[in-house]
């Protein structure tokens, strides 16, 4: 039944599909392969191991790891909102959490500077208590909670809405109250929805760049995170540019690798249900 | 009609779904609710157990209120109620074991009682083996099983049972029956089903739903004997014809007589509801005559197989022959043929009115 | 849309859409609505006499020295610093019109990316460079036709935001505690300019943030997130009222000098030659001292 689509169907693709797909497909890796010719390579060790190299790429980790946990804190109750309950405004609410992703990320910076700058919304009755966001590694984490967060909401939210209700229904019945339905049963089942949706915010996170040079400033081992530090790198040193872009294409195959490795197998196991 | 005391009671209107009814529940007993599709029985069972708001109504369940129109709402991890669904609905990400224990738990038992306690039921089910398996290994009856002691499991004081066993294969429906029958006995439960087998076998009690509003109700080989509406009618394989009661037996609305057996509680001049069984019915092709003996011209509108017989059918009454006189008769869409009953094979007995339900 | 308008349109190239922050798009979008502006003031007169006759102005003789007389044709691309988009286009429209069967494409962005482009193959005719670091890269390569010369020079002074929270009147006053200075990093020419002063005055300054662009430190500045950020003269001058400018005179420490040259294998050198001429003479300084240059 359900396990139909995963043989290999007779239905063939028309090759037309497969030109364009393969144009689609080099279009994506033929720049980065011409990325990885421009490596430096004998002195690729020593570039990314350098002490700015270094300093942003763990600022770049660590801030993304405190803005994953933060997306995860805010998004979890975000998507839980917008696909279980029912309230007025919904669909715009839904609409407006998904700004940051279709927003340049220069817009986000500026946004956030209007709020939690110096003489911004809240920045102003934060600055009165002496605390200043702007120029912070706070600052960094927040411009990548606020471009990331979209990502975690859009996957969580996807993964409730087809897991349904039913699981949720059927454990209530059995005595399960609201918060034990959510942790015993609701997140356990989305959990690969939610897991991807962490590691695409983390992806996001760690390559952030447009809202974090408008909002906090590139300072090394405060602000300046690995994509500022290529950025600023390709000024003078086209070598450590090159090479700590490879660095972050690693990483992001790693990151994408994982996720669609889990998202995969989680989709085949609650495949498996049933069937006699 | 209850057999004792009611102990969980109803009466509550769905409006936007057209849905209003009122049933009672007597300890230890269980209720079956069959109708056709679109009736509103799992609207029914969604209400009671809190997953659907009613527009109005009220229920108790020992004493309890599980909903007061506008006043009292309990949410259903309150109401110690229990639903085991059409589908299993077993938690893939739980061991068997651990989905069973998920009432004990839930109800604020240590892990080591839930699992105990899980064992327990799991053992009433004969599925102990699978304990430690995930219900992605288990064959459709065997996650049912679980899913039956995972609802026991919660010690609900109602259980309510959808169609429990509507998705699964035909040959392994009847040993779930067999263990529905066995655990249910004793217990007060409120089993949909659309299967009459289902009523017959678990039920104390049937409840038939029609457009959301309950249209007949009683012990069920009474509803099955002496059917008042016609899906029950159908359900028992009867043909029904409703009238006025005579002496000789019944008239219908449209003039027809048919001679019957009276009950002893037909009065004639009293609606009243003719039974006969479609294989005491005899066809032929020209009519026949002779001693107590009802014939009626009859168009056939359907020919279908039945068993190891052919069921004619003619409008609303149907007539099951052997395949070797189908054969004599070679009957075919539109022929008008001889249904002949003897008035032996058939029943009178009275109509209840809207108000004696 | 008259002939003028559509000739000088500073026009990025692909490469440095792809290469450049977003933040600079709105510079972009700044140059090009300050470009349509300029076009559509000189056009008129310019349109009306048609490319066949002589311009009235009678500019080309004096600026044309090293092909005075030829009417020069062709589209000359020139790539010059970001710093120098007020000055350039407006002097492009004065070639235009001195030479009108000439046009002139700009690109403007950080001298670094555009010796970068160069570098890959971009038909640069001429090179305009904030500072000779960047301009040594190319001579280095063998990418300039001739040696570069130098037309301007430029300091760095203090931007601070309107009524100057902070209370800062010089150099020094960056260094006290609390006050929130945003500078270039090192690797930007106004970043190595704001260390070379640093040096030589001996005072040091602890940024709150090292900016890839002067851009970015404005920013910082005019939103008021900053106390102060170091800049040249003429890029708080372009800042107009969003920020307030305090020279100071340690920054002669640190003149930068913007060198022109023409590329190498530029299919039109003479007329590369004559807008380099326009630059480094009369009209040019005039221009450029207009804007806050200092001379070469």
């Amino acid at each position: 039944m359900r396990g139909a689509g995963r043989g290999h169907g007779t239905i063939t693709i028309p090759l037309w599909i497969w030109v364009f797909a393969a144009a689609g497909g080099f279009f994506i890796l033929l720049p980065l392969a011409a990325m990885v010719t421009r490596v430096n390579w004998p002195q690729f060790v020593p570039l990314v191991t350098s002490v700015p190299s270094l300093t942003a790429l763990g600022l770049s980790l660590r801030t993304s790891a405190v803005s994953t946990v933060l997306c995860l804190v805010l998004g979890v109750p975000l998507a839980m909102v917008l696909a279980r309950g029912q309230f007025p405004g919904q669909r715009l609410l839904r609409s407006l959490v998904l700004l940051p992703l279709v927003l340049p990320p220069v817009v986000g910076g500026i946004a956030l500077l209007y709020t939690f700058g110096r003489r911004g919304l809240l920045g102003s009755s934060l600055s009165v208590l002496g605390i200043q966001i702007t120029f912070s590694t706070t600052a960094v984490v927040l411009a990548q909670t606020f471009v990331a967060l979209p990502f975690l909401v859009l996957s969580l939210e996807g993964s409730l809405r087809s897991a349904g209700t039913r699981y949720e229904a059927a454990a209530a019945t059995l005595g399960a109250g609201p918060g034990t339905v959510l942790r015993r049963v609701t997140l356990p089942l989305v959990l690969p929805g939610l897991a991807s949706g962490a590691v695409l915010a983390f992806a996001r996170s760690l390559g952030e760049f447009g809202a974090t040079l408008t909002f906090a400033g590139s300072l090394e081992g405060v602000t300046r995170t690995l994509p500022l530090e290529i950025y600023l790198q390709r000024e003078t040193d086209p070598d450590t540019a090159v090479a700590l872009s490879l660095v972050l294409v690693l990483i992001a195959v790693v990151i994408v690798g994982l996720t669609f490795r889990r998202t995969t197998s989680g989709l085949l196991k609650s495949g498996r249900t049933r069937d006699a | 009609m209850t057999t004792g005391p009611a102990v969980f009671s109803i009466d509550a209107a769905v409006a936007d779904r057209g849905i209003s009814v009122s049933l009672e529940l007597a300890d230890a007993e269980t209720v079956a609710v069959l109708g056709p599709n679109g009736a509103g029985k799992s609207t029914l069972l969604g209400v009671i157990a809190g997953l659907l708001r009613p527009s109005s109504g009220h229920a108790e369940l020992d004493g309890r209120v599980l909903f007061d129109a506008g006043t009292r709402w309990v949410p259903p991890h309150q109401r110690k109620i229990a639903l085991l669904a059409q589908e299993p609905l077993l938690f893939p990400h739980l061991t068997v074991l651990d989905n069973v224990a998920f009432g004990p738990r839930s109800a604020g038992a240590s892990r080591a009682d839930a699992r105990r306690a899980a064992r327990h039921w799991l053992g009433e089910v004969e599925a102990l083996e699978f304990a430690q398996r995930r219900p992605g290994q288990l064959s459709g009856g065997q996650a049912q099983r679980i899913a039956i002691a995972r609802a026991l499991a919660a010690e609900p004081d109602l259980l309510l049972l959808d169609e429990p066993m509507a998705a699964l294969d035909v040959t392994v429906a009847p040993m779930l029956r067999k263990l529905l029958k066995r655990v249910l006995a004793g217990r007060r439960a409120l089993i949909v089903t659309h299967d009459v087998v289902d009523a017959l076998v678990l039920a104390d009690r049937l409840v038939v739903l029609d457009a959301g509003r309950i249209v007949e109700e009683g012990p069920t080989r009474l509803v099955l004997e002496r059917p008042q509406s016609a899906f029950a009618a159908g359900l028992a394989g009867l043909n029904q014809i409703t009238g006025t009661v005579t002496e000789q037996g019944l008239v219908s609305a449209d003039g027809m007589s048919i001679s019957g057996v009276l009950d002893d509680a037909a009065v004639p001049g009293e609606p009243g509801v003719a039974v006969f069984r479609p294989a005491a019915v005899s066809v032929f092709p020209e009519p026949v005559h002779g001693s107590p003996r009802n014939v009626f011209a009859a168009t056939i509108t359907d020919l279908e197989p039945h068993g190891d017989q052919l069921r004619i059918r003619a409008g609303a009454l149907a007539a099951d022959v052997t395949l070797s006189a189908a054969a004599d008769l070679d009957p075919a869409h539109g022929a008008v043929v001889y249904f002949v009953i003897k008035a032996a094979a058939v029943v009178v007995y009275p109509a209840k009115t809207g108000e004696a339900l | 849309m008259s002939p003028h308008s559509a000739r000088i349109r500073p026009r990025r190239l692909s490469r440095a859409f792809l290469h450049r922050r977003p933040t600079h798009l709105a510079g972009l979008t700044c140059g090009l609505l300050l470009c349509t502006v300029l076009a559509g003031c000189g056009s008129p007169g310019v349109g009306t006499t048609g490319t066949g006759s002589a311009p009235a102005t009678g500019a080309s003789p004096r600026t044309g020295s090293a092909s005075a007389g030829a009417d020069l044709s062709g589209t000359l691309t020139v790539f010059a610093a970001a710093s120098l988009k007020s000055t350039f286009t407006d002097l492009a429209t004065k070639f235009e019109s001195d030479h009108p069967s000439s046009r002139i494409r700009l690109s403007f962005a950080g001298s670094s990316d555009l010796v970068t482009q160069i570098s890959e193959g971009a038909p640069a005719d001429v090179f305009a460079s904030a500072d000779n670091a960047n301009m040594s890269k190319l001579e280095t390569a063998s990418l300039l036709a001739a040696a570069s010369a130098n037309f301007a020079s430029n300091v760095l002074t203090i931007a601070v935001p309107p009524g100057n929270p902070a209370g800062i009147g010089s150099f020094k006053d960056l260094g006290r505690s609390g006050v929130k200075v945003v500078v270039c990093a090192p690797q930007v020419p106004c970043g190595a300019a704001a260390a070379k002063v640093e040096q030589a005055t001996g005072s040091t300054v602890k940024p709150v943030s090292e900016e890839s662009s002067v851009t970015d430190v404005l920013g910082k500045v005019s939103s008021g997130e900053a106390d102060a950020g170091l800049v040249y003269v003429t890029d708080a001058r372009g800042a107009g009222s969003k920020v307030t400018a305090i020279d100071f005179p340690e920054a002669a420490k640190a003149v930068n000098t913007y060198p022109i040259a023409t590329v190498a294998g530029s299919p039109h050198k003479e007329l590369a030659a004559a807008f380099i001429a326009l630059v480094t003479g009369p009209v040019g300084q005039k221009v450029l001292l207009a804007a806050g240059f200092g001379k070469p």
